[in-house]
């Protein structure tokens, strides 16, 4: 196992102005403290590189492929979210990158170092556990402490860096509590400090935020953000929360079957999803499916059993297979009394849709409608609530109209 | 109505007493006789430390007590030590071949009866041409007591969370100081409960203390079995009142320590 020296000295660095940027993060690599190591080290890692590199990784448990093959490249000060349902593998990718699995194949290249093999206490990557995992024995200040003791650091500056922390996560006062004498709210963030405390390079988070009651939970996103924004940490967090992902993330890696499945910005992954299954798995989805009646100027048309024939731009990259599925997001699709007028040529084609409204929900910032069409099938629209007195709001029974844009469409292959 | 639950009504309080008298009255009634006068043990002849003073001047009791205490105390260190050992490879180490077999023949002794266990050990010290002794009795009662250990100290780690040991690795200690620092810290209790168990077993034990000690070397147990079957002298009630006093002790300053652990953080923090 080769020992990633450098990160000792690296938390050893008394405690300056600057909580890991510039210095913590990239001056890793060109490392002051290369003699130590037998061999040279390879190139320092140049800017374009990223800091974490995940090539090819493969990972089963007996006949269970838990993470298949899998390739992903982070950049240093990335907020990274992976995504995806129980099951999919997205744990048993974050132990690998903190060292408690041990991948069957492919390389973890860290600042261009393969970690693959390094043992847990030799990465300079914390991990935050979803349970926490403070020790019970200890209080507050030697739960954060306890990484900095195992760095050799010296008793001042163990003092030092506590008392930073303390105060980062604000809860200064409480240091000499034991974890059973603090809320939920307090334990996460006794957790995120002492994960903190040793400045890693990369702070692994899983599912931090699943313990804590909604409010708390929001209060919290924004806090981590904030956080992750003046420390330049790089954050990989595990979720299988959307909501989180999208608020926090500045870019997301959906899983599903042990692969990475779509990695986008969480706009595109909403509004341009790589497949039916995202699409469908990260928001709402109306989904119609159909058959490719004609393509001209960038327009499909596609002829649907459940909505007639409906007018799409085309994405790109273009589909290619006659089968497709028309999808639609709930709050794209307006309704209306009348049919609004057409505009067939321009840019605008519009679906229209009529139907009777079969049922509301009225859920305080948007109503969400079902519209029963004709052919039997149900449409969702949800529509903002901008107005306090709704004269617009549509009663269940009611016929009206369900149209949507051509450019508002997703063609997607099933 | 409710309050009548947690009312002491007449009825709850002599199904109480009842209940306390079954349990402790023979006891009670062992150290009252104990300070007897008299010569024979069931006539009461006022109060008297006589018996206290003659077992402190019966050296044969005395060594008896004394190879008690030891083989006790050392066998259940031993048996603590291999029974934490066995526990920690049972529910931390890797799934190794045999396992199963391996825990199940760890358990054994549990339901083994000691008559047995005690002729085996017999048979096999006699065939290794073992001078029978202070370390027969010792082995003997280390082999008996460490299944104990084992499902005190198992039943304890199986329910602590195992991220704590991660968290402590991702947090730069290797696992051996992971399991020290972190680990052995929050199962001390059990250790301590465990060793208690062990001691107690081995202070109480009779059979298969005779079929492995020999000759010169009885434990108390052995000792007091050989005497009574001469007619019980007042002495025995003395010593078992101490016996008594001894384990009431234990327990107290066991629960005194347990408390005093889990109040101070510091403790497993300095290192």
């Amino acid at each position: 196992m080769r020992r990633l020296s450098r990160w000792r000295s690296a938390a050893s660095l008394p405690p300056g102005l600057d909580l890991c940027g510039e210095s913590g993060l990239l001056d890793v690599t060109s490392g002051e403290a290369s003699a130590e190591a037998a061999k040279p080290l390879p190139e320092p890692a140049v800017s374009d590189m990223p800091l974490l590199r995940i090539e090819g990784v493969a990972k089963s448990f007996g006949n269970f492929r838990a993470v298949d093959k899998l390739s992903l490249d982070i950049r240093a000060g990335e907020f990274f979210a992976l995504l995806g349902p129980s099951g999919c593998g997205k744990t048993t990718l974050l132990r690998m990158l903190a060292g408690f699995e041990t991948p069957d194949e492919g390389r973890i290249l860290l600042g261009g170092n393969d970690i693959a093999q390094v043992l847990p206490h030799e990465r300079p990557v914390n991990m935050m556990f979803q349970n926490y995992a403070l020790f019970p024995h200890l209080s507050v200040r030697d739960n954060i402490a306890f990484g900095l003791r195992r760095a050799g650091m010296a008793r001042k500056d163990i003092a030092t860096r506590v008392a930073e922390m303390v105060a980062l996560v604000k809860l200064e006062g409480l240091e000499k509590r034991k974890p059973d004498q603090l809320s939920g709210g307090q334990r996460q963030r006794v957790a995120l400090a002492r994960s903190l405390a040793r400045r890693p390079q990369v702070l692994l988070l899983d599912e931090p935020l699943a313990a804590l009651d909604k409010k708390l939970r929001e209060s919290t996103q924004g806090e981590l953000m904030e956080l992750q924004r003046r420390l330049g940490t790089t954050f990989i967090i595990v979720t299988h929360d959307q909501e989180e992902a999208m608020t926090m993330a500045g870019r997301i890696g959906v899983m599903d079957a042990g692969r990475l499945v779509q990695v986008a910005t969480p706009r595109n992954l909403y509004e341009a999803p790589a497949s039916r299954w995202i699409a469908e798995f990260v928001g709402d989805i109306n989904l119609f499916n159909g058959q490719v009646a004609a393509r001209e100027n960038g327009r499909l048309t596609v002829s649907t059993a459940e909505a007639g024939t409906l007018s799409v731009s085309e994405l790109w990259p273009p589909v290619t297979k006659e089968v497709v599925s028309v999808a639609i997001r709930p709050e794209k699709v307006k309704l209306s009394r009348r049919a609004p007028a057409s505009d067939e040529g321009g840019s605008h084609a519009i679906n229209r849709l009529e139907g009777v409204v079969s049922d509301v929900n009225y859920l305080g910032g948007v109503t969400s409608y079902r519209v029963k069409l004709e052919t039997g099938a149900v449409v969702r629209a949800s529509m903002a609530n901008t107005a306090r007195l709704d004269v617009d709001a549509y009663l269940a029974g009611q016929r009206v109209v369900a149209w949507f844009t051509a450019d508002d469409c997703l063609v997607l292959e099933q | 109505m409710a309050h009548t639950v947690t009312r002491l009504t007449r009825f709850n309080m002599t199904s109480l007493a009842l209940g306390l008298a079954f349990l402790y009255l023979p006891i009670v009634i062992l150290v009252i006789y104990s300070f007897n006068a008299s010569r024979l043990v069931t006539v009461w002849g006022g109060w008297s430390l006589r018996w206290y003073r003659e077992f402190f001047n019966d050296r044969a009791m005395l060594d008896a007590a004394w190879m008690s205490l030891s083989v006790g105390a050392v066998s259940a260190t031993l048996a603590t030590l291999l029974g934490t050992l066995a526990a920690v490879g049972l529910a931390r180490g890797e799934r190794f071949r045999g396992r199963a077999l391996f825990s199940g023949m760890l358990y054994s002794p549990l339901v083994m009866p000691e008559v047995i266990s005690g002729l085996s050990l017999l048979l096999l010290f006699v065939a290794l041409n073992a001078e029978r002794g202070f370390w027969t009795v010792t082995i003997a009662h280390t082999t008996l007591t460490m299944c104990f250990v084992t499902v005190v100290v198992q039943s304890r780690l199986t329910v602590l969370d195992r991220s704590l040991e991660e968290a402590a690795m991702d947090l730069g200690c290797d696992p051996v100081r992971a399991f020290l620092l972190v680990t052995l810290p929050l199962i001390v209790p059990a250790i301590v409960a465990g060793w208690m168990l062990a001691f107690t077993l081995s202070l109480d034990d009779v059979v298969i203390a005779s079929f492995t000690t020999g000759p010169g070397s009885a434990t108390l147990p052995i000792r007091i079995y050989s005497e009574v079957r001469l007619g019980v002298k007042p002495e025995i009630n003395a010593i078992c009142t101490l016996v008594i006093a001894l384990i009431a002790v234990i327990i107290v300053v066991a629960s005194f320590a347990s408390k005093l652990s889990s109040a101070r953080g510091e403790s497993a923090a300095p290192l």
